[in-house]
Formats: structure tokens, C-alpha cells, sequence
């Protein structure tokens, strides 16, 4: 981890360069250039060209200031918050900058992944060092120019809200200077900024993007309007990776406004379109459409059977993940001083509230997308692919997403190959596919279905001496370009994390995985391994507390490792500010404990839960959080807010997507049901842990503490252990 | 197709459209006012909620042939009404939004409540506002703006 203050002046990466050109609209415009690690670049399926220049900031003739955002926005803020990064080293007016998502190009890849991605929480962690340089080599630029206009030195200019000074009262504006500043040389280093000249970082400010989202003129991809467009649904298997026998399209085609059916392909499997010129039309088609599916040959998985196997696979040892210390040292332990946990998470399915959606017009030669996705580089290379172009030829522009937490990082891009398949048959006109809220639900992609087996042996301290603990589940990444970084020795880490680097301290721990292959597809959620790893490593420790009739604060502060710095200090912080409202619980009322770190943050949550009706009512939340220096505390605070609602999601009655003879037996909203206002906890409040260490995410560390110390506190009102989720009854 | 005569935001519409078209792709599609949002089309998500006749509604399961002559409002014109704006208001100083794509429907479903319950208590805002999902999570600071504009709106009244 670099600390931020340690390093007022960075060179500049000899992998990277600045190139700055002038536009024919007027302004100066700066882009930043990185050469990947080869490594990272292999991670994408393609190794698209680069494109021309695009800026990163465009210094307008009338003082604004067009910050291009190197992301997906879709809630997370950073939209907000990578702008501000650079607008504090350029000194910027804040109140002109405006902030653009940019389109599919190298020069917005990722800086440590090596595509254009949102993922991993790395937005700001990944960004941050570039986007301050960005800022901080942009305003030398224009610092030099003004001292070239005044014939000063630059060292005897400051600069301050869009504006530089020099002596004698002498100043211009940065909009006055572009022009000439686009033919100055980028200096290759520019001296950031001290951490204690920050004007923006650090400070709470509120999004960009909310007045819009507030009086419905902001465009969605789904929103998205061209001349001519028609609208695409697709009738999907309802078994995953079966294909049609026979369609009868007849009565389909007969709905006014229907252009055309036909056969396309999925990345398993066969389905069948429907294109019209618009979504009720398309729609109506659509559930008119006769199809015989053929489920000859794929798997027709069942719920309630892989269960049964999961739990034999469990009681084997998998592929060793971890292995530290004795690994018979649960054997010397008696019986008495055992605890075996068997955990069961069910399939989640993300359910963006913008429904998945991708607009491709096929020009021959050429093409342009319109989308919201996560994965830009892979998305585009997979459009390419199918329309039988470079992807240097399909222009991608990033449409802001109502929502994604995974879904729209879809490593064989089948959302888009699909829209890709349709519009390929209709050169020149835009074709808008979209997926019905029963397409998201039922389609697969989900968060996968997971079995831990857990055997503690206890010592006479009430600490764990020794941790066996088996994980099954599908592996998110065989088979795709990722493995090469996330399978080692047959584990794939995104199953095991949480568990495999846990802070606490136990002496003899193994801990080993299975992935067997399931005909269900499989994605990334919201926090990815650590939706069920928390919740069972932080479950267990609140049962070992209890067994050793400790404080469960004192306990974990008692087994965590001291170098595990940030959750010290998060608990710290959370026992702190929680200590009030703990000690006057109402009666009926429980506090129920939790601490996790993940994506490099640190967090440590309490909670205030009765029962009502059967279900956890969470009163109050209380939130400690070391996400290194927070870059806009507002957004920190929104994301873990809003976040441990999302986390509540695993705890819903109706929370689980399941299968029984091949089929998704849930379809919407009424039957895979997410929080709603009054699931989700009352008031949230959350305390920043002051840190000038680099930024780490947060946009995944909200989610992996909420329901496990809802659970704990269910624990301590009822002495029920909650070892299967979703939570149908308390 | 039949043609049929809408009073959106104030101002009247004349729409060539298959009666069984849900009012909300009618907004959508043929008016091109594309603030209110398709999220689940049963009536589980609320993110397609306007105001039919002063009531909030789920657009998305109203035929438009039984829309008749009642007066629609959407989110591209609840700004025009004093305490649509004041939620709007709220809305941004409370930096609610985070996707964002709810939010047409919270702030319809939010403007429904005050109109008819000026101060609601937390209780009366989980009633009115159940059926609205917001899967980022952002319930604490939509209870939030709903205070803030209600006493706004209680201060504007009392001055």
C-alpha cells in the first residue's frame, strides 16, 4: 500500500505518455496514455488497436471543463468522484466541470487490469494515481503557457478555481489560455499536489448526475431513441442451453408492427427473435411464439438434487485452497469441543433495476453500440466477433446503467452477441434488444449456489485451534479468459476468498474447494466470493464469541491479527460510536456484530434487530469503514448506506433463485423479491476511519458484513443458529 | 389500433395505439417521454409510477384504453406542481440517487404520500412507499428527502 503523502511528485510511468493536440472546435484536450502490463492485455479475448485520440479533459472556449470518466457509472459514483480527483490537481472550478462516461478506446482501459472495466471495487484504487496526474500535468500545461504569455517563470504562477495568477496582479483564465497551451510540451513530470492543499478530495460533494435522475431527462441505454430503431426481445430456452425443435412463428407475425422472427444464436444453445418496432409489439409476438425445445442434450439441474451432491462433495476434501499448521489437529480434540457447520447459499440473480439491454446498428463495414457495460473491451471485441469486424470498427459508446452489481460484466458477453446476432440481419438500421424482467430473472448468470462445511475444534480458551473447512460451488471463471489469474491448483479464488485470507488467527487451518459443473450459468455478484464467505466465517466467530461467553467485540479483537490494521480500526471506530444506542436497546431488541475486510477495506458493522412478523426488523445500523483516504466521504457514506440494503437482499424470504427439472422457478419481482423500504434497515450511519493511505473500493465492502450481523442478532434473540440461506422464517 | 386522447402534463396528446398497450409504453414508445421506467411490468417494482387523476399508479399494468379522460402526470412534469418540486429539491440536496433508474417512481410515489400525508412518520412513508424497490439500497436517504421536503414544505406554507 503507498501512503498518498509520501509522494507529493510522481514521475511519469516510462510505459505511459501524454499527448495533447488542439481541436477544431477550439480547447485544449489531454489524454493520457498507458501501456499495459502484457499480462493484464491478455486478460481481454481482444487486443483492439489504439483508437484516435480522445480526451480526457476538454478545456472549453466558455470555461467548461469536460472531464471524460474512464467507467461505467451506474450508482457507484464515480462519475462524480474521478473527476473531482482531477479537477483538484488542475484546480478547477468545480461548479464547471462536467463529466462524460467515456466510450470504448485503450486509453480508458484500466490501469492495473489492462481492459476497460468496472469490477474488483478498483475504480477509484486503480484510478486515483491517474487521474491526479492527468490533472496535475494539464495544469502545467496551462501554467506554462500563462508564463510564456507573461514571460515569468512558472514557478511564479499559482493557480486557483480555473484560473492562473502570476506577478504583479497579472491573471487569465484557463479558458483564455487553451489555445496556447495546446502547443506547449507536457512537461514529463508535474509535482502533485500535498494532501493538504486537497480542495475536493476529502470533501463531501454531492453527485454530478442527480438532478437529471430527478426529473426523468436523463437517458438510460434503455432510453435510448434513434431514427428508424426497432425493438428486439428474444423467446430464451427455458432450460439453459436448449434450442428450438420446431417454431411456429404464424401467430407471431401476425401482431401489427412485426418485422421479422427468426433463429439466432446463444453462447449455448439456440433461441428465437422477435424484432418490431416497438417493445409491446415485440412483446405480444414474443409470448404468441409456439416453440418445441429441444432438451435432449443438456442437463436439467434441480435445486433440491444438487443440494444432495453438494453435500457429499462437502464431507471430501476438495483441491487444497489453504493448508497452515497440523492438519490432524482436530483429531486430538474431543468431541465436546467440535462445532461442524453446514451452510447452504442458494443461486442469486443480480436483478439491475434497468433491465439488460444493448442497441447496435451494422453499417457493413463499421458499427456502433450503445450500452451499459461493465466490461467495454470484452463486450466490444465479442459484438466484433459475431458482425465479422475489428473491433477497432465498432464504436462503443458507454450508456449510463440503472444498476449492474456484476451483471453487466459478463465475461462471454452474451447479452451483446446476442443484439449483435439480431442487428447483424438489418444493416443500417439501429436495432434495440432488450430483455424483459423475466429474461433477467430466468436467465441464468446468477451468483452461484454454495455448500461450506465447517469443523472447528475449540480450545480451552474458546478460540479456534483448529479450522477444516470445505467450499463448494461452481467456479465463476473456468473456462474463461480470467482463469489464468483467479485458478491455482484447481481453486478459483473468487469461491474462497473471505475465508482463505482471513485476519483472524487460527493456528491449524485447511480449508479446500470443489467446482462441479452445473448447466446453470454463473457470474460475479455484488462482492463476489465474500456474499457467503462472510457471512459464514463472521457467523462462526459470533458462535465461538458466544460459546466463550466474550464480548463478540472483545473476541474478534482478541483473534484478529494485529497487522490486520484497518478491521482494528474499524471495530475500534464502530464500538465507539455504537456504544450508546447498544447500551439502551429496547427490550425485544438485539445488537448483532460483524467485521470483514475485503477489496482492501476494512469493515466493522453493529446492528439493532427485533422481530417482526416472522422477519428481522434492522432498526439501526451502525458502520465503520478504512477505505484509505476517502476521495468524496459523501459517496463512501451513500455506498454503505445503500449498500448493506443491497447486502439485506440474501436474508428475503423469496431471496433465492431455484431450479427443479431444468427449469427457473422463479420469473420477477413477486417471486425473487429484494429489499424493499421497509426490509431495509431504518437509519444507517457511517463513520470514516481518517486514513491517508491510497483509496481502496467500496463499492463491494458494504455488502458482505449486513447479513451475517443481522443473523448474529437473530441468534442471540432466538438461540437458533441461521446456517441456510435465503432466510425463509426466523 | 385506435386513437386516443391523453392529457399528459397538462398538455393533450393524440395517440394511434393498440388499446391493450400498457400506458407506460405508450409514455415511452410513442410520446418518447422516456422518464418513466419499465422495471418488472406487474406491478412489483413501482419504478413506472405516475399520476393518473392525482393517484399514484403503475403504469406499466394500465391498458391505455382505460386511461379515459383522467389527467396523467409523469416525472417530466411533476416539477410544475409546488410539492413536486420540493421533492425534486430534496431529492438532489440529499444526494439520494445512486443508479438512479427508481428514482422517477420513488419521486412520484414520494410526492402521492405528502399530498396526501403532509408529515408521515416513518411508518406511514413505509406504507406508501412498500411497493417501490430500489436495488441500490437507498431507503435511508429516500426517508430523508421525504423530511426534508415535508418540512420544507411546512415552512413554505407557515411563512
Amino acid at each position: 500500500m503507498t501512503a498518498v503523502v509520501d509522494s507529493p511528485t510522481l514521475a511519469l510511468s516510462r510505459r505511459s505518455f501524454l499527448r495533447v493536440s488542439a481541436t477544431t472546435a477550439g480547447g485544449l484536450i489531454v489524454s493520457l496514455y498507458f501501456d499495459f502490463p502484457s499480462a493484464a492485455q491478455e486478460a481481454g479475448p481482444g487486443k483492439a488497436k489504439v483508437y484516435p485520440p480522445d480526451a480526457f479533459v476538454h478545456i472549453r472556449r466558455d470555461g467548461r471543463i469536460v472531464i471524460q470518466v474512464n467507467r461505467l457509472e451506474f450508482g457507484q459514483g464515480v462519475q462524480t468522484s474521478l473527476p473531482m480527483i482531477l479537477a483538484d490537481e488542475m484546480d478547477a472550478d468545480w461548479s464547471q466541470v462536467v463529466a462524460e462516461l467515456a466510450p470504448a478506446a485503450d486509453e480508458y482501459k484500466d490501469p492495473v487490469f489492462g481492459i476497460q472495466m468496472v469490477g474488483g471495487s478498483g475504480s477509484i484504487a486503480h484510478s486515483f494515481q491517474q487521474y491526479r496526474e492527468l490533472g496535475a500535468r494539464t495544469r502545467a500545461i496551462l501554467v506554462a503557457a500563462a508564463a510564456q504569455q507573461w514571460r515569468v517563470a512558472p514557478e511564479q504562477c499559482r493557480t486557483e478555481s480555473s484560473v492562473v495568477h502570476g506577478p504583479g496582479g497579472r491573471s487569465a483564465k484557463y479558458s483564455d489560455l487553451a489555445d496556447a497551451a495546446a502547443h506547449i510540451a507536457v512537461p514529463e513530470t508535474a509535482p502533485l499536489k500535498n494532501p493538504a492543499d486537497f480542495r475536493l478530495i476529502g470533501k463531501k460533494t454531492r453527485r454530478l448526475d442527480s438532478r437529471p435522475k430527478c426529473d426523468g431527462s436523463l437517458k438510460f441505454g434503455l432510453d435510448l431513441d434513434l431514427p428508424g430503431m426497432k425493438v428486439a426481445m428474444v423467446a430464451h430456452p427455458p432450460v439453459f442451453g436448449a434450442s428450438p425443435k420446431s417454431v411456429d412463428d404464424k401467430a407471431a407475425r401476425s401482431v401489427p408492427g412485426v418485422v421479422d422472427v427468426f433463429e439466432i444464436p446463444m453462447v449455448k444453445g439456440r433461441a428465437v427473435a422477435v424484432v418490431a418496432d416497438k417493445f409491446w409489439t415485440a412483446k405480444q409476438a414474443r409470448d404468441r411464439l409456439q416453440i418445441n425445445w429441444d432438451f435432449s442434450a443438456v442437463e436439467r439441474e434441480d435445486s433440491s438434487q444438487l443440494w444432495e451432491k453438494y453435500k457429499t462433495l462437502a464431507a471430501t476434501p476438495g483441491n487444497v485452497a489453504v493448508t497452515r499448521g497440523d492438519e490432524k489437529a482436530l483429531d486430538g480434540i474431543a468431541s465436546d469441543n467440535r462445532i461442524i457447520a453446514e451452510y447452504e447459499f442458494p443461486y442469486l440473480a443480480h436483478t439491475p433495476m434497468e433491465p439488460l439491454n444493448t442497441t447496435i446498428r451494422f453499417d457493413g463495414d463499421r458499427a456502433e453500440v450503445w450500452a451499459g457495460s461493465q466490461f467495454q473491451t470484452i463486450d466490444q471485441a465479442a459484438i466484433a466477433e459475431v458482425l465479422g469486424l475489428k473491433p477497432n470498427q465498432v464504436t462503443f459508446h458507454t450508456e449510463m446503467a440503472g444498476g449492474g452489481f456484476g451483471r453487466r460484466a459478463v465475461p462471454d458477453s452474451h447479452v451483446q452477441r446476442e443484439a449483435a446476432s439480431i442487428a447483424k440481419r438489418f444493416a443500417g438500421t439501429p436495432v434495440k434488444l432488450i430483455w424483459a424482467r423475466e429474461d433477467d430473472v430466468q436467465g441464468g448468470y446468477y451468483r452461484p449456489m454454495f455448500m461450506h462445511r465447517v469443523e472447528i475444534g475449540v480450545s480451552a480458551d474458546g478460540t479456534p485451534l483448529a479450522w477444516k473447512h470445505v467450499i463448494v460451488g461452481q467456479s465463476l471463471t473456468a473456462g474463461t479468459p480470467f482463469a489464468a489469474f483467479t485458478i491455482k491448483n484447481g481453486v478459483d479464488e473468487t469461491a474462497v476468498e473471505g475465508v482463505v485470507d482471513t485476519h483472524y488467527d487460527i493456528p491449524n487451518f485447511h480449508i479446500s474447494a470443489h467446482h462441479p459443473e452445473v448447466n446453470v450459468p454463473v457470474l460475479w455478484f455484488r462482492s463476489v466470493g465474500h456474499t457467503h464467505t462472510a457471512y459464514v466465517m463472521e457467523t462462526l466467530i459470533d458462535e465461538l464469541a458466544t460459546r466463550a461467553k466474550m464480548d463478540p467485540i472483545a473476541y474478534r479483537r482478541k483473534l484478529l491479527n494485529p497487522d490486520a490494521k484497518k478491521l482494528h480500526g474499524a471495530l475500534t471506530l464502530m464500538e465507539k460510536e455504537s456504544a450508546a444506542w447498544r447500551a439502551n436497546l429496547p427490550h425485544g431488541h438485539a445488537v448483532g456484530i460483524a467485521c470483514h475486510e475485503s477489496f482492501e477495506t476494512g469493515v466493522a458493522c453493529a446492528v439493532d434487530v427485533s422481530i417482526e412478523g416472522n422477519r428481522p426488523k434492522i432498526h439501526r445500523v451502525t458502520i465503520a469503514v478504512d477505505p484509505g483516504l476517502a476521495v468524496n466521504p459523501l459517496t463512501v457514506e451513500s455506498q454503505f448506506q445503500a449498500g448493506v440494503c443491497f447486502g439485506v437482499s440474501q436474508l428475503m424470504a423469496k431471496g433465492a433463485i431455484t431450479l427443479k427439472d431444468g427449469y427457473v422457478q422463479q420469473n420477477n419481482f413477486d417471486t425473487y423479491t429484494p429489499p424493499y423500504i421497509m426490509d431495509a434497515p431504518t437509519a444507517v450511519d457511517v463513520h470514516i476511519v481518517p486514513s491517508t493511505e491510497a483509496p481502496s473500493g467500496c463499492g463491494e465492502p458494504p455488502v458482505p458484513v449486513i447479513s451475517p450481523a443481522v443473523a448474529n442478532a437473530l441468534s442471540r434473540l432466538t438461540g437458533k443458529r441461521y446456517r441456510s440461506l435465503p432466510l425463509v422464517t426466523v | 389500433m385506435q386513437t386516443y386522447n391523453l392529457t399528459v402534463n397538462g398538455e393533450r396528446k393524440k395517440v394511434p395505439v393498440d388499446p391493450s398497450t400498457p400506458l407506460l409504453w405508450v409514455l415511452r414508445d410513442d410520446l418518447k417521454m422516456t422518464g418513466t421506467k419499465y422495471g418488472c411490468g406487474i406491478a412489483s417494482c413501482g419504478a413506472c409510477t405516475v399520476h393518473l387523476a392525482g393517484v399514484a399508479t403503475r403504469s406499466c399494468v394500465v391498458p391505455v384504453s382505460l386511461v379515459g379522460d383522467r389527467p396523467i402526470v409523469t416525472i417530466e412534469g411533476i416539477g410544475q406542481d409546488l410539492v413536486g418540486r420540493a421533492v425534486q429539491e430534496a431529492w438532489v440536496s440529499e444526494d439520494v440517487v445512486q443508479c438512479g433508474y427508481c428514482q422517477s417512481g420513488q419521486i412520484m410515489g414520494a410526492v402521492a404520500l405528502l399530498k396526501g400525508v403532509p408529515q408521515p412518520t416513518d411508518r406511514n412513508i413505509e406504507q406508501s412507499m412498500g411497493g417501490n424497490i430500489c436495488r441500490c439500497g437507498t431507503y435511508v436517504r429516500i426517508r430523508a428527502a421525504i423530511k426534508a421536503a415535508s418540512q420544507q414544505l411546512h415552512e413554505g406554507g407557515t411563512q
